[in-house]
């Protein structure tokens, strides 16, 4: 069909309209045409295959089921939601209650206990790579300013930045699982040790590409760049705000989205490890669970940490298109 | 007497991997306040060097420099340096690139007001005032170097450093630019360093004309003093005999006194020993 379209419009591009609109066809057929055609394959493939897919707990989901599954998640959700406000709801009722009887009873606060729903659980692990992400930033980003600008600094610690890079998340996870329980003792804690669990992981891991990619940005400033400084005798820190630091941007900026791709890959795999709260958790809890759902609910979530993964590593690109100077 | 500039017999050797290189060797310079100076010489004989030595950014291996009975020894806004390639901030627009010298050099002796109108007043010196908040990625070249000359010219520099400020800019911009650097130069009679590669341009705007000898350990080899009335003219002078003279004065001592083999690769060996000069100016 599009070919017998883009056709015509060829026969006629000696007209500036038609030229136009001929571009902006094709604009169209590239930007929207293919990957839709890419998604229905892919979903034809995946319907087509899970078939003939059976597993101990049932056949494998296709499209359809977890489609469905989308929707039951979300009454779940909705459900869970109505139930805790019904909760408070009565907590208060009683409280007044109380109160009416004996003015001076201590009201009681307690709270809701229900299971964290999948909407939950999204939440969790957004504001824990999150967190864990920018407390990495907060380090690596200093750091590597600081390597890329001391040659003796990068001697020293380069071969430490090569040897943590590569290790796997789940050897980190042991190590601060066991001195944040050793250390973070508190009788009133300001966070829960499973977020700080998972957010150190997080950040262990992904710090390494920030350091690297800051430390090299800033050792590769055109000399004469820095030669402008010197000559105008800025001060060290001068220098860094108004030369090193918007020189390195497009450096900083590529290790923040690499660090940020492999801190929310590895926060699923923490969580899952830890059974830490967060998506990773929810995956884990339906593979135990073991129900027919099961498979579907995982898919499900599979949808959504890559779309969640996507659109982080989108975000990071507008955030940089804004800040940086060289579009 | 000294000298307001002095370039104290300045040697200079590299290490480099195969061993040291002298680069200059012996380099003796007085120069007047308010004088123009022209350096010439074959490329990588080590005119970048010495200014470099003069702007602080290296230090000679001996010998020395003093500006204003005052040893130099690192860069400084008072030896103001106008790069070959510009070397204009490229987040910053060309008020900005001013700015950023105009508040480092006079800090808070100006008012806000003051500021703005001195980046204003020296982006108009070089006629840039109609693009000033424009970013150096969407200006031609010579309008880079243009914001660069401004840039320098606007820290009040003693000396001013200048390596083949238009070398890169086509011949008809080039002629604007030596105008208007004549006209400033006429107003606030800077003292003044420029690398040129180009004996038309040596002539027309310096008080003398620095020519170096080959290197390695390149030095002064003689110095031409160019008494041409000013304002000059480069049409009148075109015609004019002391300018034709002093001309190829210049001209006999590259191609004749400093003749270096030419790019015209007639045999093997010229062209072996071509490539390794090449090889030498890339590496600088
Ligand atoms: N940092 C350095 N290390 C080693 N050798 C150097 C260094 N800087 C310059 N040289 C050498 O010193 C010599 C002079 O270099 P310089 O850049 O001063 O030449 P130049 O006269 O400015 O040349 P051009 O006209 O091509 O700019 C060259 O042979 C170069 O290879
Ligand atoms: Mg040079």
């Amino acid at each position: 069909m599009t070919d017998s379209t883009s056709l015509t419009f060829k026969s006629t591009s000696t007209n500036p309209r038609f030229e136009a609109a001929y571009s902006w066809s094709k604009q169209i057929f590239k930007t929207l045409t293919l990957p839709a055609v890419g998604i229905a394959v892919f979903l034809v493939l995946w319907s087509a295959s899970s078939m003939n897919i059976k597993t101990s707990l049932g056949q494998f989901p296709g499209p359809v089921a977890v489609a469905q599954q989308f929707g039951t998640l979300y009454d779940e959700h909705m459900e869970s939601r109505e139930k805790e406000q019904k909760f408070y709801e009565r907590l208060e009722k009683r409280n007044a209650a109380k109160l009416a009887k004996d003015p001076n009873y201590q009201a009681k606060q307690r709270k809701y206990t229900g299971k964290e729903t999948f909407v939950d659980q999204i939440g969790t692990s957004l504001i824990t790579v999150m967190s864990g992400f920018l407390l990495a930033a907060a380090i690596a980003i200093p750091l590597g300013i600081w390597m890329g600008l001391s040659t003796t600094l990068n001697a020293a610690l380069n071969p430490i930045v090569q040897l943590f890079k590569p290790v796997s998340p789940l050897a980190w996870l042991p190590l601060v699982t066991m001195v944040v329980s050793a250390m973070y003792v508190s009788d009133d804690p300001w966070v829960a040790k499973s977020f700080l669990n998972s957010m150190l992981t997080v950040t262990l891991c992904s710090l390494w590409p920030m350091v690297i990619n800051t430390a090299q940005g800033v050792s590769t400033i055109d000399d004469d760049l820095v030669n402008v400084s010197k000559v105008l005798r800025l001060s060290p820190l001068t220098h860094v705000r108004k030369i090193v630091l918007p020189a390195s941007i497009p450096m900083i900026f590529t290790g923040m989205r690499l660090s940020l791709g492999v801190a929310w890959m590895v926060l699923i795999a923490a969580e899952m490890l830890a059974q830490n709260p967060g998506l990773g958790k929810f995956v884990w809890d339906e593979f135990q669970n073991g129900s027919s759902q099961s498979l579907a609910r995982i898919m499900a979530a599979v949808v959504v940490i890559g779309f969640i993964g996507f659109l982080l590593d989108k975000g990071m690109q507008k955030l940089q298109a804004w800040v940086s100077w060289d579009k | 007497m000294s000298a307001f500039l002095d370039i104290s017999h300045i040697d200079m050797t590299f290490p480099t991997p195969k061993g040291e290189f002298t680069a200059l060797k012996d380099v003796n310079l007085q120069i007047k306040k308010g004088e123009f100076i022209s350096l010439i010489g074959h490329s990588g004989c080590g005119k970048s060097t010495v200014l470099n030595v003069v702007a602080g950014l290296h230090q000679a291996t001996s010998g020395g420099v003093i500006l204003n009975k005052k040893e130099v020894k690192q860069p400084g806004p008072e030896r103001a340096v106008v790069f070959q390639n510009h070397s204009l901030l490229p987040w910053l627009s060309a008020y900005q690139n001013v700015e950023l010298a105009v508040k480092q050099v006079f800090g808070n002796s100006k008012s806000k007001a003051e500021t703005k109108e001195w980046i204003e007043h020296n982006l108009k010196l070089v006629h840039m005032d109609h693009a000033m908040d424009k970013r150096p990625d969407e200006i031609s070249g010579g309008m880079k170097q243009r914001v660069g000359i401004a840039r320098a010219l606007a820290m009040e520099p003693e000396v001013l450093l200048m390596d083949e400020p238009f070398g890169a800019l086509d011949a008809l911009t080039r002629a604007h630019m030596q105008d208007s650097l004549m006209e400033i130069q006429n107003e606030l009679n800077n003292t003044v360093i420029m690398i040129t590669h180009d004996v038309d341009e040596a002539v027309l705007l310096s008080d003398k004309i620095v020519m170096m000898t080959n290197g390695p350990a390149a030095t002064v080899g003689e110095i031409l003093e160019v008494n041409l009335p000013r304002p000059r003219n480069r049409l009148a002078l075109a015609e004019d005999s002391e300018y034709n003279r002093l001309r190829s004065a210049v001209l006999t001592f590259l191609y004749e006194k400093q003749r270096k083999v030419e790019v015209i690769p007639t045999a093997a060996k010229t062209e072996a020993k071509n490539s390794e000069d090449d090889s030498a100016a890339a590496s600088a």
